[in-house]
């Protein structure tokens, strides 16, 4: 770790000269994306474009960069303290000021951990391990865990750090409670230590922010962008037009039918990478009886072949082309590639094979075929119901007739919490790049604090006590060995139909130089103009 | 008069009553709000703790008694999704809203008296056959289509005029205003147009089929007879004589103007209360929903009452029927 700061400090150094010219130009960046940030308090909401308009204003100790990989921020180095393999140790940075001019040091650090410990707190469950966090010095944070946890550091990319004095001083030491009956000062006010202060925000409309003169990261990073102005649009062909209109330079969430126009529009193009999100169905195969099916007595779903031969009728490579247009990545495994677990041989996906599933279908009993309800989003993933459509005409190749119902996210997902549906789509994204926060959430039995979006009610005491060593496993070699035979589990007995990957489609000027970022989160401290 | 004013005011509050009801009791099937409040971390304890905090496990009727009783001390609650008290943000968003909704129907009832009469005296002609054809264009298009396709024809092929948004807004006290900024004048017309096309072709019809009737009448034969000059008697003596109808239905769409913004509003951006419901229809922001839900029914209510008043003003008939009852 030490290596990599003095790279980093050779790198500051050799940027600091070249600095100067770069920091000449104006440039303002007009962005805009389908919904607004919900709150400016960063410990309130864990949601995506709450912190991605979050991250420029306020930082965490350890930052994702445009490729989603840990880089240092607040935090210069940190390591498990020697020892004692309960402790992480954070080195911060030094000489870093909060936009309101107070210093930044370890109680900061202290103070914003515990705020986001709060019950009122939306984040705490990524720091449900940490048992204290102490200051040691000024530039020294100690973090104890409950026992050894090997990848705290995965779970802080999006734990911002505010200036204590500030907080207290206007009465925000806790992220607001719902029943506070008042609209607290955090909500529209801001001040970090990223590379843009806050400026002005009407919420819902639009939202400036401008360069910090001061920022630490100086000849570190581009730092070209000097003002940004975010606006909402949320219709998808109003923000398209906004874009073609050359109202605003950067948008995201382009519309799948009308990538080739903004493609193909003059000093415009499309910028895409795969998303950090899977798309897959869930089925129930823990339960003895199906609700929504009409076989009595039994669950056609608890027979491994039926799940085998429900993956095989479905046609990865044909939603492709005909539902996402192009714009997915067909798999076989329910994480995206940047995940710690992944391999190429998990993310192989069978070829659509009728045959072989209705022979599948007819040895394990069902060669007539069943009904089941079939649950759907319809605005929560890219053509969530159209994937839904084109899934119910591949399960009725093999005999099973799906019925579809498309409902509003806020209807769906308390089906999936709920248990209460037995054949469902869900789209999972992995923010701690881990396969551990899969297992936890998907795979685990339900209990009080694990396997609660585990819709297909899988439980096994042994996978359970492999899922649980992997908090506490210090030997990464030891670990990843069980990830991987956990996969193995989850994979042969067929516990989800994995569909595709998402792809983020970013459209903007072409005089921009910007990577997608695949949490589809912009940092525009990286933003270069050609 | 008294009488039916307050016979009248007591059905209003009847109606809102009734209104409440039935939108606090339709607020469940929108949705379960926690699912949007936690993030896909939360726990079972966070989702209970949470549903608690908000009342949401009470009956329906006894949330909308605590509303009701909180919004009669003028506290309509906190958004669940903005983290700020509804009555803030809608006295924030009001203002866009009104705007629009009062050029839109300054346009409407400008061009739509106007037109009306044209194609009603001209009822032969090429120009009034023409604006009767393309005015059906007006009546069957939906909002939402129309306003895309003037984005596309002003925005992005000409660059005339903005896609989105409000514009430059001014700040004169709590009111923000559009109307004092290029940008913000620039921004208000085509969502103006958009909102008030149909209003101005429904009134059109209305003004030409009335003035067609009464161009027929006996009186205004007898004041051709007379020789008034023709504007006096098309604009003096006929307009004045089909406003009736008109109003009340200019009276009634203006109430529609302000609750159908909502498509407009998404479709421009445009920083109203009907962008604010449709947001909060989609993250099941109840407080918003049950604010704005009663706020338009208090509206319609109004209008229907001022509307109904004002025939007393300009149909002398009903007050002289009103007073000969009286005694």
């Amino acid at each position: 770790m030490s290596k990599r700061s003095k790279i980093l400090g050779l790198l500051l150094t050799t940027a600091m000269v070249a600095g100067t010219s770069v920091f000449a130009s104006a440039e303002t960046l007009r962005w805009a994306r389908a919904g607004d940030s919900l709150t400016l308090d960063p410990h309130s909401q864990n949601e995506g474009p709450t912190h991605a308009l979050s991250q420029q204003i306020y930082e965490p100790l350890i930052s994702p960069d445009m490729e989603a990989k840990p880089i240092p921020a607040l935090a210069t180095e940190w390591m498990v303290k020697e020892g004692n393999a309960n402790v992480w140790v954070f080195k911060l940075r030094e000489g870093v000021k909060f936009h309101g001019g107070e210093d930044f040091t370890a109680e900061d650090v202290v103070f914003s951990f515990n705020r986001a410990k709060m019950e009122s707190s939306d984040m705490k469950e990524l720091l449900v391990t940490i048992k204290e966090v102490r200051a040691v010095d000024d530039y020294t944070v100690e973090m104890e865990t409950e026992g050894p946890n090997p990848i705290l550091p995965n779970n802080l990319t999006n734990l911002f750090i505010m200036d204590k004095g500030w907080a207290e001083a206007n009465d925000v030491t806790k992220p607001a409670e719902f029943d506070d009956g008042e609209e607290t000062y955090a909500v529209r006010n801001a001040n970090g230590t990223g590379a843009f202060m806050l400026e002005s925000r009407e919420p819902d409309t639009k939202t400036v922010l401008k360069a910090n003169p001061d920022y630490w990261g100086k000849g570190q990073f581009p730092l070209e962008v000097t003002e940004i102005i975010y606006t909402p649009i949320q219709n998808a062909a109003t923000r398209v037009a906004a874009l073609l209109s050359g109202e605003v330079d950067l948008i995201q969430d382009v519309p799948v039918q009308d990538l080739d126009r903004v493609a193909g529009a003059d000093g415009l193009k499309v910028g895409n990478a795969p998303q950090n999100r899977t798309i897959f169905f869930g089925i129930n195969s823990g339960d003895a009886d199906l609700e929504n099916d009409n076989v009595e007595g039994k669950n056609p779903f608890a027979d491994v072949r039926v799940r085998k031969a429900m993956n095989m009728a479905i046609d990865r490579d044909a939603i492709k082309q005909v539902v996402m247009r192009g714009q997915s990545a067909p798999t076989g495994v329910i994480m995206p590639p940047f995940v710690n677990g992944w391999t190429s041989e998990l993310d192989a996906y069978p070829k659509a094979d009728i045959e072989a599933a209705k022979a599948l279908m007819m040895e394990a009993g069902y060669g007539d075929g069943f009904e089941v309800t079939m649950h759907c989003p319809n605005d929560r993933y890219i053509n969530d119901e159209a994937i839904c459509q084109a899934a119910v005409g591949m399960m009725g190749k093999i005999g099973i007739t799906a019925n579809l119902v498309a409902q509003t996210k806020a209807n769906h997902f308390p089906l999936i919490s709920g248990k209460k549906t037995d054949f469902y789509l869900l789209g999972w994204g992995v923010p701690t790049f881990d396969s551990e926060y899969v297992f936890n959430f998907l795979v685990h039995s339900t209990t009080d604090d694990r396997g609660s979006w585990n819709g297909s009610r899988f439980s096994n005491p042994e996978v359970d006590a492999m899922i649980q060593s992997l908090g506490s496993e210090v030997d990464l070699e030891k670990r990843n060995e069980t990830i991987a035979k956990i996969w193995q589990v989850v994979q042969d007995e067929q516990i989800y139909l994995p569909i595709h990957n998402q792809v983020l489609n970013w459209g903007m000027k072409s005089n921009i130089d910007f990577p997608v970022q695949p949490e589809d989160q912009p940092h525009f401290k990286f933003m270069k103009f050609n | 008069m008294l009488a039916y004013v307050i016979r009248r005011v007591l059905q209003s509050i009847f109606v809102l009553l009734m209104v409440g009801l039935v939108a606090f009791s339709m607020f469940r099937f929108v949705g379960d709000p926690v699912e949007n409040l936690l993030g896909q971390e939360r726990t079972q304890a966070d989702i209970e703790r949470v549903r608690d905090q908000l009342g949401l496990n009470d009956p329906f009727a006894v949330q909308y008694v605590k509303f009701l009783g909180n919004a009669l001390q003028g506290n309509l609650g906190v958004s669940y999704r903005q983290g700020r008290p509804v009555s803030e943000i809608i006295a924030e968003r009001a203002p866009a809203t009104l705007e629009l909704a009062g050029v839109s129907a300054l346009f409407a009832v400008l061009f739509g008296v106007g037109l009306g009469v044209f194609t009603a005296i001209r009822r032969d002609g090429f120009m009034a056959n023409f604006i009767m054809t393309t005015s059906l264009i007006g009546v069957s298009l939906p909002t939402f289509l129309i306003g895309i396709l003037l984005i596309y024809i002003f925005a992005v092929e000409l660059g005339w005029l903005p896609s989105f948004g409000r514009g430059e807004t001014v700040k004169i006290g709590w009111w923000s205003t559009g109307f004092l900024t290029e940008s913000g004048l620039k921004a208000i017309i085509l969502p103006a147009i958009t909102l008030g096309l149909y209003q101005m072709t429904l009134i059109m019809r209305l003004v030409r089929s009335e003035m067609l009737e009464v161009l027929r009448t006996d009186y205004i034969k007898f004041a051709r007879a007379r020789g008034l000059s023709t504007r006096a008697i098309n604009f003096g003596h006929a307009l004045k004589n089909t406003l009736v109808p008109v109003i009340t239905v200019t009276g009634l769409q203006i109430g529609s103007i302000i609750a159908f913004a909502i498509i407009t509003e998404t479709v421009f951006q445009w920083p109203g209360v009907g962008l604010l419901f449709i947001n909060a229809i989609q993250f099941v922001d109840i407080p918003v929903m049950a604010a704005y839900l009663m706020l338009i029914s208090v509206m319609f209510v109004l209008i229907n009452l001022i509307v109904d008043l004002l025939y007393f003003v300009i149909d002398p008939r009903l007050s002289a029927d009103a007073s000969t009852r009286g005694h």
